[in-house]
């Protein structure tokens, strides 16, 4: 499946807040790794995503989510699940 | 590489706070004095962060009970409930227990952790949905992630966010539980159980009400928020725990649903795991029918629980936003906690210490609980120790 870029534009702005300053944020940078995002702040920006979205995130799906482009696939998959 | 290198952040993480309070990871127990006082490190302590609600701990008559059990039973019955782990006291702890909360069904597990883990592993399965407050104890989520149920987090009392999400999952046309807490163990704020109630009813889904810190310390009769808020026949199970008002260890489920009975051959937490102990057993039916008779217990209680709160309210403390038995104040700061955590032990007063993950928002936290079984020499103590300690 292809990233869909309004999603992944979207992801980022959500994610902005929560990044270091002067960290360069694209799909293929870990959350974890490269951001230092801890649980809390993850399940910050999980909400975000949800509201923005209108969706809500499985817990479930997280562990598959390790870059940004793993989140907007997950994003992807559900929105696409209607 | 071993499989240790994944600790190493965790070690790091525990010598930068050994720098800031070397008591913290060494707080021992050496000697237990009563349910509210012990010997901590060599020093005589107040125990204002015990879980202890009613005191019941040492009641006489429940340590008797227990006594008794095992001198007449053994001390443990080596065995699961499924095998030969079910004795007579099993049962009438679950006949008592379903009277109490004039439930139909009752079952009674090893810990308060494992009854979590067991109904919720097992209520709900693949392509069914848990909807769990934010907030949840890490039982309730490690409950759900056992089962392979979809879950889904509410905003933590947030009605309105969980009915938006019961509304995104209509057209799924699958079954539904919602999860929350009678009281949270952390802030002592309790749920909108009321709202949840209905919004439930509304869509068709099930409620799960853990009352854990709420048993004997809401509701009239002591049987938590359901009963205080006026919605039990709105909560199809209520779980619990033996380790807080009722002093001892255990856990419980009770419903109305007579497939509740059934959980018992479908729960592996249930099934693989040793039953508890007869003194266990007998010392929690003997504090089960103090709770229920000994209202005063609940009124001493609150009323420590009032003083506390409206103390460290008074110092211009960051408190959780109602009173309850659980009384924290928020600190922004690590290295402020830290210092006024190891004033209060140098004082003579234990509370508890938690630091984010375990927290809600990120904040460090004191968390304090009262107990019926604080004198009033105690609570004055523990009053005057936060007076001095945040100088």
């Amino acid at each position: 499946m292809e990233l869909d870029a309004k999603i992944l534009k979207e992801i980022l702005e959500i994610i902005a807040p929560f990044v270091p300053a002067g960290q360069q944020v694209s799909e293929g940078t870990d959350m974890v790794a490269d951001l230092g995002l801890d649980s809390l702040k993850v399940m910050k920006i999980v909400e975000n995503v949800e509201d923005s979205f209108d969706i809500s995130i499985p817990l479930n799906i997280l562990p598959e989510v390790r870059t940004v482009g793993d989140f907007v696939m997950q994003i992807q998959k559900i929105t696409g699940e209607g | 590489m071993t499989i240790f290198d994944k600790f190493q952040q965790l070690a790091a993480a525990r010598q930068q706070l050994e720098q800031h309070a070397s008591d913290f990871f060494n707080v021992v127990v050496e000697e237990i004095i009563s349910g509210t006082e012990a010997i901590v490190n060599g020093r005589r302590m107040i125990l204002a962060g015990s879980n202890n609600y009613l005191g019941l701990s040492f009641n006489a008559d429940c340590i008797e009970a227990a006594c008794q059990a095992a001198r007449e039973e053994g001390t443990g019955t080596t065995g699961s409930r499924m095998a030969n782990g079910t004795f007579s006291g099993h049962v009438a702890l679950e006949k008592e227990l379903a009277e109490y909360f004039n439930r139909r069904g009752t079952i009674v597990f090893s810990t308060g952790y494992i009854a979590n883990l067991a109904m919720l592993s097992t209520l709900v399965g693949p392509g069914e949905v848990i909807l769990l407050d934010a907030d949840c104890h890490a039982s309730i989520y490690d409950g759900c992630r056992l089962g392979g149920a979809e879950v889904i987090r509410f905003r933590h009392n947030d009605a309105a966010d969980l009915e938006k999400r019961l509304r995104r999952l209509e057209q799924r046309n699958t079954n539904v539980l919602v999860v929350a807490e009678g009281l949270y163990s952390m802030l002592g704020d309790r749920a909108p159980l009321a709202d949840i109630v209905a919004v439930k009813q509304k869509y068709g889904a099930y409620l799960m009400v853990d009352e854990a810190h709420s048993l004997g310390v809401l509701g009239e009769n002591g049987r938590g928020l359901a009963e205080e808020a006026g919605v039990e026949e709105g909560v199809d199970f209520v779980v619990g725990t033996f380790s807080k008002s009722l002093g001892a260890i255990g856990g419980f489920c009770v419903s109305n649903h007579p497939e509740l009975n059934l959980v018992r051959y479908a729960s592996r937490p249930y099934v693989f795991t040793a039953s508890s102990s007869p003194s266990i057993i007998a010392s929690t039916r003997k504090a089960l029918q103090i709770l229920s008779t000994q209202s005063q217990l609940r009124q001493r209680l609150w009323d420590n629980a009032n003083l506390l709160y409206s103390t460290l309210q008074e110092l211009g403390l960051a408190l959780g936003p109602e009173v309850s038995p659980i009384i924290a104040a928020r600190f922004e700061d690590m290295q402020e906690v830290f210092a006024f955590w190891s004033g209060l032990l140098q004082r003579g007063v234990y509370v508890n210490l938690v630091l984010p993950p375990a927290t809600p928002d990120g904040r460090c936290l004191l968390r304090c609980s009262v107990s019926a079984g604080h004198t009033p020499e105690q609570m004055e103590t523990i009053c005057r120790a936060f007076k001095e300690a945040i100088g």
